[in-house]
């Protein structure tokens, strides 16, 4: 605009985005709805086109529509999945024109000043857009103007294309809604009689500012073009990797380790400036034979440390045949975390760190998951009260409190053959015959009725803690609704 | 009746040592809980039976363990290598259902001394290598001088000691003072 090329703007409107990206995967003939769960009550979000044909609407109860339509077709909308078809959409669109934004939750707003004629002009450009568009089973509004809000006023009001210069002439036309002003400003003007843009330009401007704020009359100006409105375009997600090309094949293990160092210290510094830490790394050799293997690495804890991550890449690199040699090695972080600088105190000086490393080390042979650590949790059932979480995943958590004794190993029951309510004198387990010494308890478990396990199917238990003149000492239990003596596990 | 330090425990440091029997868990935590430090217990996937953290608080707090699944017995004894070796852990435990060969123990016997750590193997009865330092077995005592809530009396016999003789202890855990205790056999 200033420097001569005249801004244009392309605004796209997609008015069932949602019910398309679901029937552009299943097309159905009949009418279809996306729904939505608001404050406990099922509504219609999204319609296509037959749909509202049999007089249903967006906001209208999903029990109402079924009324009107009975053989209407639902199914719930992940409005996360729309955002991210969205931002897909954002950056197909930069086929267009390098400045797209995103505009609300179902539209896309183009800058295309000065890419028009790579399209042949204006009305190429928009009928390229439009067929595009359609044969991937989207309906499509498209405004073309001046500024912004004139795009998204005539995507919304009656597609068009405004010819350059004068917007008002374009937009005198239509209702003060374009104006993308709050429904209650707009109702509001209508009542004053003020229903169309051009009635609204040529009201005086002081008394409405006086009346409705500085709100409606700078709408109106950015429409027009008299005051400015940007575009944020959509950044692009930040890319962490880095790649070294040679120009000699190299071989030995100590030259692909330097040459990793070398991408480390690239990629670490990366991470540190967005501060992101490294969970998943891989690297890519590529050889001379256009041949490529990859090293894979997943960390124990997020990092960005060269000198840490280095030596775990070791055992790595190390498998790895090199042919007639390398040359070109790439380095990618494919899984990243944010790890957010923090503040060095006396307490995590320690050698803390070193335990991680070492199960990233083992989590390279036997597989992160593998490593393993306790974590106490809420219940009474012995089998239940702690979780077995992933090292790597969790953090260590003491507060383990347990009034009662507990065995030292669990085992799953195992069936003795005695059917007798009272703790058995002499039992046989695992081939040895025993004798009861001293028999403590019972200490009464129930199963957790809210939680299905079948192992706790038989109901009560009764736990007895059995010393045996053998030496064994056992936690025997009995279940009184399905008589039965089991032994799950054995004292310290 | 009770002597507070034995002698004989914990056995020499930085080198690997067998335990067997049904004791053979109250060894290991007994030792984890003498060094002190991280103990890391590696075990296979497929065993059924499982160490309880309840049951062990009173060795040892479960936050410094760290539990390793792996598939078969090499995976174990690669693991435990890497473990002893890296000298963060104190106390490595493996619980091993496979004779060890003389090379294999002889491994992680260099693995303990170059990691400055103690390694245990749970073996099975009468499964011992050569390379061992030293070899116990371990099994619970009854004795009615005790009462139910203290009775973790225990036989700990010491059968194979490369550097010293072989003996029999009679010792208990005691949980408040978390110290071993020695123990006049039962009946005499």
């Amino acid at each position: 605009m200033f420097d001569g090329i005249p801004r244009r703007v392309v605004s796209l409107w997609f008015p069932r985005l949602a019910s398309d990206q679901i029937l552009r995967r299943c097309p159905s003939g009949g009418p279809f709805a996306l729904t939505l769960k608001q404050s406990n009550i099922n509504r219609l979000y999204c319609l296509n086109g037959q749909a509202t044909q049999q007089g249903l609407h967006p906001g209208m109860p999903y029990s109402d529509a079924r009324a009107f339509c009975p053989n209407l077709q639902t199914a719930p909308v992940d409005l996360l999945q729309g955002q991210r078809f969205l931002q897909i959409l954002c950056r197909w669109a930069t086929r267009y024109c390098p400045w797209v934004g995103l505009e609300g939750r179902d539209g896309l707003v183009l800058d295309i000043s000065g890419s028009t004629h790579l399209f042949g002009g204006e009305k190429e450009m928009l009928s390229d857009m439009r067929t595009r568009l359609t044969r991937a089973g989207l309906s499509v509004q498209i405004g073309l103007a001046d500024t912004r809000a004139a795009a998204w006023a005539l995507a919304h009001h009656g597609e068009g294309l405004a010819p350059p210069g004068d917007m008002l002439a374009a937009l005198q036309n239509l209702p003060v809604a374009a104006l993308q002003l709050d429904e209650k400003t707009s109702t509001a003007l209508t009542r004053l009689g003020l229903r169309k843009i051009g009635d609204l330009a040529a009201a005086p401007r002081a008394p409405l500012t006086r009346r409705f704020g500085p709100d409606v009359l700078r709408r109106l100006d950015q429409a027009v073009g008299q005051q400015p409105e940007g575009i944020t375009p959509v950044a692009d997600p930040p890319h962490y990797g880095v790649r070294m090309t040679l120009p000699e094949p190299i071989g030995l293990i100590s030259d692909v380790m330097a040459g990793t160092e070398r991408l480390l210290t690239r990629l670490c510094a990366k991470l540190k400036a967005q501060e992101m830490g490294a969970r998943g790394l891989t690297m890519t050799l590529r050889r001379v034979d256009q041949d490529h293997q990859e090293v894979e690495l997943r960390l124990a804890r997020p990092l960005r440390d060269p000198h840490r991550i280095l030596p775990l890449f070791e055992r790595g690199l190390a498998e790895v045949d090199a042919g007639f040699g390398i040359d070109q090695l790439r380095l990618e972080a494919t899984q990243v975390e944010a790890l957010p600088a923090q503040q060095l105190t006396h307490v995590s000086a320690g050698r803390k760190g070193h335990l991680e490393d070492l199960i990233t080390r083992i989590g390279t042979r036997i597989g992160l998951t593998n490593i393993q650590r306790f974590l106490p949790a809420d219940s009474h059932i012995p089998e239940r009260s702690f979780i077995i979480a992933p090292a790597a995943y969790s953090d260590p958590a003491s507060g383990w409190t347990c009034t009662n004794p507990r065995p030292l190993r669990l085992f799953p029951p195992e069936p003795l053959m005695i059917a007798e309510p009272h703790p058995p004198e002499r039992f046989r387990w695992r081939r040895m015959s025993l004798t009861t010494a001293r028999a403590t308890g019972p200490e009464r478990i129930a199963p957790e009725w809210w939680l299905e396990d079948d192992n706790w199917r038989s109901g009560l238990r009764d736990y007895w803690r059995v010393e045996t003149t053998q030496g064994r000492r056992l936690w025997l239990f009995y279940t009184p609704q399905n008589p039965g003596w089991f032994v799950q596990g054995e004292f310290a | 009746m009770h002597n507070l330090d034995p002698r004989f425990f914990p056995p020499s440091n930085t080198r690997t040592h067998e335990v067997c029997g049904p004791g053979a868990d109250v060894f290991a935590f007994t030792l984890a809980a003498r060094l002190r430090g991280d103990v890391m217990w590696v075990r296979e996937r497929w065993e059924p039976s499982q160490i309880n953290p309840d049951g062990f608080v009173e060795f040892i707090d479960s936050a410094s363990l760290t539990l390793c699944n792996t598939k078969d017995q090499t995976e174990t004894l690669a693991v435990a290598e890497e473990a002893l070796r890296s000298g963060v852990i104190s106390l490595v435990v493996m619980q091993l259902t496979k004779p060890l060969g003389l090379t294999a123990g002889r491994r992680l016997q260099l693995a303990a001394r170059d990691g400055k750590s103690t390694g245990l193997s749970i073996i099975p009865e009468g499964m011992g290598s050569n390379a061992a330092e030293t070899r116990w077995h371990c099994a619970p005592v009854f004795d009615p001088r005790f009462s139910s809530q203290d009775s973790t009396l225990q036989k700990w016999e010491l059968i194979k000691n490369k550097s010293g003789t072989l003996g029999v202890w009679y010792v208990r855990w005691d949980p408040a003072s978390r110290r071993l205790i020695m123990v006049s056999p039962a009946g005499e």
